[in-house]
């Protein structure tokens, strides 16, 4: 009786991992440009850029080698505990050795990981760092916010903070929503440095393949691209204190030639946070007189 | 001289109940003694899991207060599971009662330190578990990464009685593995050679060494912790030219072997249940030992794969990527001994033997997620999401858990000289393994969907799946209460014990002496042929 119940088990355990592998490469085929949670899902989130097509592709081959793997070993268990038990089987063997046995125990899960090791490591190298970025974004982790630089146009800088629950507007997500979002274009490599700036803080968006801590004292690189439009949202994910789960990330890919657009916006509404040489630069833009005052406006936060 | 022959003859006196339970110096009633606090700790530890499984049944903050209180719980959650319950209970508990019987030795080489070891732990819970009321408790996870704990961050006295307590267990296993080395080595009857003992033994022998060379690296860590927190040193502040990521390789140094300390000793006990419930010697007894001195050994240079998310360079994390998968294959080949262990057998299913079977399909499970783990490729997207929480709760929850469940019910008898009531202890193992099970899998699920660990509260998708695993745990909790109802039973009405209930398959020195075993159990040293 018992020993039905772990037959039933294991096929129960089976056909659920036969869903989750479905239900994964069914959502990786999706297309859709949003990177969030989906009720119900079982497998990895979307994929929005290569980063995390990689990993996808990457992680069928060892998810099915897992599976593999288990349902070989309860195979086993089942089998034995049917054809061995007392009933049946008497007289135990008192067989203890096999070398032949032992030599293909040890040897064929050496070549197993080797085969699921190359891969890997050509994906490390591809995830570490891109020799062709088109521009940098700086990520500082702050309690219990996000902060955005763009040096590269500018140098403004912004916080990103949560959307409070009771402000959310229809089609916000909770815990998710941000006011500012971290706007990058689409289809272009982003190179990302992150830091911290109190406690360590982890950037961390799921649908972009990409994570790194965001460390005190310590920079660290790392990239991403989004490849189409749309937002792709992540959270803080390394404990940070009582708000830990209340910093989200959203990055908001727009189409490339609205960036630039959007970069001018940005640079007069944060002007503020500039250094000092670019403001004259940003107000002669914005047509206004240049005044002493703007030129030896305070350096950002 | 009459009285001193009286003496002689086996008349077993023990002490008064002060000497006896409080200045003991008896392997065996200090190994009761750490069962009993292992048993007490996991009521705490599992009462805080209870709370935390009811917040994270729904959206939303519903029964605690804020961040802070959710992130000292999650911490004192971890912290009370490892040094409080897993370790006391296998190490302490079992290795006391056990291996000086196995290796035929009349008491452990230091039996006063043996009991300074126990008592040690007794002043370390009190300080964990007061810290959690002192203040705004500490809040920095079981890992404690400073900046978040140092002075700044967690102000007051939670995090340092805290790491005090950390101290005073870490003292109490050191001193215990320089106790087991010392007994293993010298103590073994004549005739036992090293590749005689029992594998029990050897988990032990191997779980020693792994303890004396990575809990002082911990208490380095918690010491320059400390200081960095109350004497204005900088060892992991920035500012001061320190690194916060020194911190995280001292840490994981002793992390790493701390986790095969804590399932080594479940290895041994299913290597026991299973030779004895299937009647057949363990297969490849000597591949056996060494797969466990190799898990312990590589175990010691791999702890980086819990930090490939802090800015380590890339050839760095291929190195530790490489590492850790070699792992797998000492671990593979205990799984498969196992199986042909049984392969042949005759096999009875008493509880013990379902634990043990059970951890065997549950092991490997939670193995395989670990060798998806150990690739930093992938682990970039599951790093500190609840996808770890699953596996690791797949190794200890479901594992050295289940190792535990297997001595107790293996070796009670022994131990109480009752015997446990057979249909209660099955149903005990069917409710645990569905509670279980319907708790930690669908954690799988949460985590590839990028939800994240020590969160009270999650975006409104992950809803589903936390409540599935919140009703899990809630029929794990009805099972471990369960589990006390089947003591009470075992005290109260349980069969008396024979000296061994579990016939020919049951060839350790154990079951050669009664039950429960005298209170000297060996006045003269068994000769091994």
């Amino acid at each position: 009786m018992g020993m039905r119940l772990v037959k039933n088990g294991l096929g129960a355990l089976a056909a659920l991992a036969m869903s989750w592998a479905v239900t994964g490469a069914a959502l990786a085929s999706e297309t859709t440009t949003l990177g969030v949670p989906v009720p119900w899902a079982m497998g990895l989130q979307a994929s929005g850029g290569p980063i995390k097509t990689a990993i996808h592709d990457f992680n069928e081959m060892v998810f099915w080698i897992i599976v593999g793997i288990t349902v070989f070993v309860g195979a086993l268990l089942a089998w034995v505990m049917f054809r061995y038990s007392a009933k049946r089987n008497p007289v135990a063997s008192q067989t203890s050795h096999h070398t032949g046995l032992e030599i293909a125990w040890t040897v064929i899960p050496v070549l197993i990981l080797i085969v699921i090791a190359i891969p890997s490591f050509r994906l490390i190298y591809y995830q570490d760092r891109t020799q062709e970025a088109d521009m940098t974004i700086n990520v500082q982790g702050r309690q219990w916010y996000w902060n955005y630089a763009y040096p590269d146009h500018g140098g403004f800088n912004f916080d990103s903070r949560p959307i409070p629950t009771e402000d959310l507007q229809p089609g916000q997500l909770r815990n998710l929503a941000v006011d500012e979002p971290l706007v990058v274009p689409a289809g272009r490599n982003i190179r990302v440095i992150s830091t911290g700036v109190d406690v360590i803080h982890s950037f961390f968006v799921p649908s972009l393949g990409v994570q790194r801590y965001a460390i005190p004292g310590r920079s660290i690189e790392t990239w991403f691209r989004a490849d189409s439009p749309g937002s792709y949202f992540g959270q803080c994910n390394q404990i940070c204190g009582t708000n830990h789960w209340f910093m989200p990330i959203e990055v908001r890919a727009i189409p490339a030639a609205e960036f630039d657009a959007w970069v001018a916006t940005a640079r007069t509404r944060f002007v503020a946070s500039m250094p000092a040489s670019s403001a004259p630069a940003v107000a002669a833009a914005a047509d206004a007189p240049i005044s002493v005052a703007a030129v030896a406006a305070p350096l950002a936060r | 001289m009459a009285t001193a022959h009286a003496h002689d003859d086996h008349h077993d006196h023990a002490p008064g109940f002060v000497s006896r339970w409080l200045f003991s110096t008896n392997h065996k009633d200090i190994g009761t003694l750490y069962i009993i606090f292992a048993l007490f700790a996991g009521i705490v530890g599992i009462g805080i899991s209870l709370l935390m499984r009811i917040e994270l049944q729904q959206p939303g903050l519903q029964i605690f207060a804020d961040g802070q209180s959710w992130n000292a719980m999650v911490s004192a959650h971890g912290l009370i599971m490892v040094f409080f319950v897993i370790m006391p209970a296998l190490i302490g508990g079992f290795g006391n009662w056990f291996v000086p019987i196995m290796i035929g030795a009349p008491d452990m080489a230091f039996p006063r330190l043996n009991n300074i070891s126990f008592w040690l732990l007794v002043p370390a819970f009190l300080l964990l578990g007061g810290s959690m009321f002192v203040g705004q408790g500490a809040g920095a996870g079981w890992t404690i990464y400073p900046p978040l704990s140092d002075a700044q961050y967690q102000p007051g006295m939670s995090m340092d009685m805290a790491l005090f307590a950390l101290h005073l267990a870490g003292a109490s296993s050191i001193l215990g593995a320089a106790n087991f080395i010392t007994t293993i080595l010298n103590m073994r009857a004549p005739g036992m050679t090293l590749h005689k003992m029992p594998l029990f033994v050897w988990s032990m022998l191997v779980t020693a060494f792994l303890l004396l060379l990575a809990v002082p690296v911990l208490g380095g860590a918690i010491t320059m912790l400390i200081t960095d927190r109350n004497f204005g040193t900088a060892f992991f502040r920035p500012e001061g030219g320190g690194d916060p990521v020194l911190f995280q390789h001292l840490f994981w140094f002793f992390g790493h072997p701390e986790v095969y300390i804590m399932i080594l000793p479940a290895f041994g006990i299913v290597s026991h249940v299973v030779s004895t419930f299937s009647k057949k010697p363990v297969f490849g007894y000597l591949g056996m030992a060494y797969a466990m001195v190799a898990i312990g050994v590589v175990g010691f240079v791999v702890w980086a794969h819990h930090m490939y998310q802090s800015g380590m360079d890339v050839d760095t994390r291929a190195y530790f990527m490489a590492a850790t998968m070699v792992i797998a294959v000492p671990t593979g080949v205990k799984i498969f001994s196992w199986i042909a262990t049984m392969w042949g057998g005759s096999m009875r299913y008493d509880t013990p033997m379902l634990f043990a079977i059970g951890f065997i399909f549950l092991f490997t499970v939670g193995g395989v997620t670990g060798v998806v783990l150990a690739n930093a490729s992938i682990t970039q997207i599951l790093h500190n999401t609840y996808y770890v929480v699953a596996h690791f709760h797949y190794v200890l929850s479901l594992g050295a858990v289940f190792g535990i469940y297997c001595g107790i019910y293996y070796w009670i008898g022994k131990m109480s000289g009752r015997q446990y009531p057979e249909t209660l202890g099955k149903i005990h193992f069917w409710l645990t393994f569905i509670g279980v099970n319907l708790t930690f899998f669908p954690m799988h699920f949460l985590g590839n969907q990028g939800m994240p660990r020590r969160y009270p509260d999650y975006a409104d998708a992950h809803a589903g799946w936390n409540m599935v695993a919140s009703i899990g745990a809630y029929v794990s909790i009805a099972s471990f209460v369960f589990f006390f109802v089947v003591m009470w039973v075992t005290f109260r009405r349980g069969a008396v014990a024979a000296a061994n209930p579990w016939g020919e398959g049951a060839t350790t020195l154990e079951w050669q002496v009664p039950s429960p075993p005298a209170f000297h159990t060996f006045e003269e040293l068994p000769r091994i042929r």
